[in-house]
């Protein structure tokens, strides 16, 4: 175990000594206000630089990473991040660009090159998505989600309509309720098929006048493409409820078909599950939504324009919009890496991405097939949904087993137990930029674990062994936590 | 008798007072549970309400009310004890009772040997 920074505390230690303010000083012309000094010194670990260093060095080499391994987590896409896009996004003119430029006087021509970006980088997601128009403004894929309600309850509203209620599916990421709910929707649950797609006739029966929106997630979070996307579009549209597209598997069909030609009217990304930016460790993040013609007055304010003589600016005048959602134009920095990586892979190199992210996929599920049980067993798209139902059954080994087992084989886990809908799930999703020799160890480790199960179940209690802290009790840490030292 | 939903509660109909809680199936399903979401006393529910959150390891799951009626008690020892539903799903584990419950909405729901069956697929 390595120990707490507080616990490398010796009293007295320091990195860097300051030197005691005189008397002279402290009376001096310009003294410290009394309320601002402080009695004691604040509890903070004494330690020197070097103990510093070394404790965030040692952790960080902890630290499991695409950079260092395969890292197959279904539905998160880990995509690996270019290192030209965080070149690019390094670059001074962008990095020490100040937010409020283009507001001051003369900021505009100091910021055309920024504004360029924002507005190129809403016609390339139009482009890629088949949509009129983007905000690169929402701040996270979830952002995202509540500004697309947020444009279709202003959409509503505008046309004097009511309505109350959000179809999602039950195999949906929790964002969705989560995201309508915010905007003040309520939620009503429709089921799967046999064959993973969206129930047509549980989606008919809950379809009602009250219906604002159908929020679906295409491909589906059970890796499927949903067969039914154009007849369910089809029914909402005569019902006068709007589609909503849950970007977060649009990195599976990218090139291939767009939200738009397939009936959505809204749509939002996850860039760094889509175009390659980093996933923060909870930020910063991007979310840029974007949405069919009649939805363009409700954007958010600003968007960039580009006037006829080649100029760029912020159009701030938009009467219907439905507001601020983010300070200043979003994570720029976030979308300027997304906007890197388009023009670096090109309109054709989306389209290969896409096109391996799903050969890799189905690959592994082809070499998976026998040994695990495949609950919707066909051709699947970004990622493949593997159940230890069999498994469980026969020997008490759990998807959690594999899960430990795959740790000490030194590949991060598949997402387990999600979707919800599936027992004991194992959602593996390799990604385009994965070789055929990774696949085939990743492979070959589970196929090992599959035989074990068999032969000697009881080997995994202790999974997993080669890291620095093994199995730990979960259930003890989320009944009792110890949230204070 | 004890009757089952599709959604793994169980409801027990005695003198006039339903007691519900969820399945011995469903607690495996969810693994080790961690917390629960208990109803209010006085709450009214109609059927298929979510009248519960529980929580595992694993998972959270809303918790739907098996028939409609009011809460009259709840079982205040699981706030402390969640894993009382591991243990004991169908009988000390129980999450709360319900007065006013119409008998014929229990017509609909699954009996024991029904709901084992359910359970297979």
């Amino acid at each position: 175990m390595i120990p707490l920074i507080f616990e490398r505390s010796v009293s007295g230690r320091r990195a860097l000594t300051f030197p005691r303010l005189t008397e002279a000083e402290r009376e001096g012309p310009l003294p410290l206000p009394a309320e601002y000094c402080a009695d004691e010194a604040p509890d903070l670990p004494e330690v020197s630089e070097l103990d510093v260093i070394r404790h965030y060095t040692r952790l960080s080499q902890q630290n499991y990473s695409v950079d260092t391994h395969f890292y197959p987590l279904g539905s998160c896409t880990m995509k690996y991040n270019p290192r030209l896009c965080e070149k690019v996004a390094a670059l001074d003119g962008f990095a020490g660009l100040h937010p409020l430029l283009p507001q001051l006087r003369g900021g505009a021509a100091l910021t055309q090159g920024a504004l360029e970006v924002l507005w190129h980088s809403g016609e390339l997601l139009n482009e890629l998505t088949g949509m009129a128009g983007f905000t690169l403004q929402p701040m996270a894929g979830a952002h995202g989600e509540l500004t697309g309600m947020l444009l279709i309850a202003a959409y509503h509203r505008a046309r004097g309509d009511t309505r109350r209620t959000v179809l999602i599916p039950d195999s949906a990421h929790g964002t969705n309720p989560a995201s309508a709910a915010m905007a003040g929707y309520s939620i009503v649950a429709v089921g799967t098929d046999a064959d993973g797609n969206v129930d047509l006739d549980d989606f008919k029966a809950r379809l009602t006048p009250d219906t604002a929106a159908v929020m679906l997630t295409c491909p589906s979070t059970l890796g499927l493409f949903e067969t039914h996307v154009r007849e369910l579009a089809d029914i909402a549209h005569a019902n006068g409820t709007l589609l909503y597209y849950d970007g977060a598997n649009l990195n599976a069909m990218m090139g291939r078909a767009r939200p738009g030609d397939l009936g959505f009217d809204v749509v939002h990304l996850n860039v760094h599950k889509t175009l390659g930016t980093p996933h923060g460790g909870g930020g910063p993040g991007a979310g840029p939504v974007g949405v069919r013609e009649a939805l363009l007055p409700f954007l958010p304010a600003p968007i960039v324009t580009r006037s006829a003589d080649g100029t760029f600016a912020l159009d701030y005048d938009r009467p219907q919009s439905i507001g601020y959602i983010a300070p200043f134009y979003g994570n720029f920095g976030v979308m300027l890496r997304a906007y890197a990586y388009m023009l670096h892979l090109g309109g054709n190199g989306l389209r290969e991405a896409a096109d391996h992210a799903v050969l890799n996929a189905n690959y592994l599920r082809v070499r998976l097939q026998e040994a695990f049980d495949i609950p919707y067993n066909r051709i699947c798209m970004h990622e493949v949904l593997l159940s230890a139902g069999r498994q469980h059954k026969t020997g008490g080994i759990r998807a959690l087993d594999f899960a430990k087992g795959l740790i000490d084989a030194g590949f991060h886990p598949p997402t387990i137990y999600f979707p919800l809908i599936v027992h004991e799930a194992m959602m593996i999703e390799p990604t385009e930029t994965e070789s055929k020799a990774t696949l085939d160890a990743f492979a070959d480790a589970l196929l090992r674990l599959a035989r074990l199960a068999e032969t000697d179940p009881g080997a995994f209690a202790t999974m997993p062994e080669s890291t620095h802290i093994s199995r730990v009790d979960e259930t003890r840490a989320a009944r009792s936590m110890v949230l204070k030292a | 008798m004890t009757r089952y939903t599709a959604d793994h509660e169980w409801i027990r109909l005695e003198g006039g007072i339903a007691t519900v809680g969820i399945s011995n199936h469903a607690q495996e399903e969810l693994g080790d549970i961690t917390y629960i979401e208990l109803p209010t006393v006085g709450q009214t529910l109609k059927h298929g309400d979510t009248l519960g959150v529980v929580e595992s390891v694993k998972a959270a799951s809303d918790i739907f009310a098996p028939a409609g009626g009011t809460v009259a008690t709840v079982n205040t020892a699981l706030e402390d004890a969640p894993e009382t539903i591991n243990a004991a799903a169908e009988s000390d584990g129980w999450i709360c009772t319900l007065t006013g419950v119409d008998p014929t909405e229990l017509a609909d729901l699954m009996t024991p040997s029904q709901y084992a069956e359910f359970c297979k697929d």
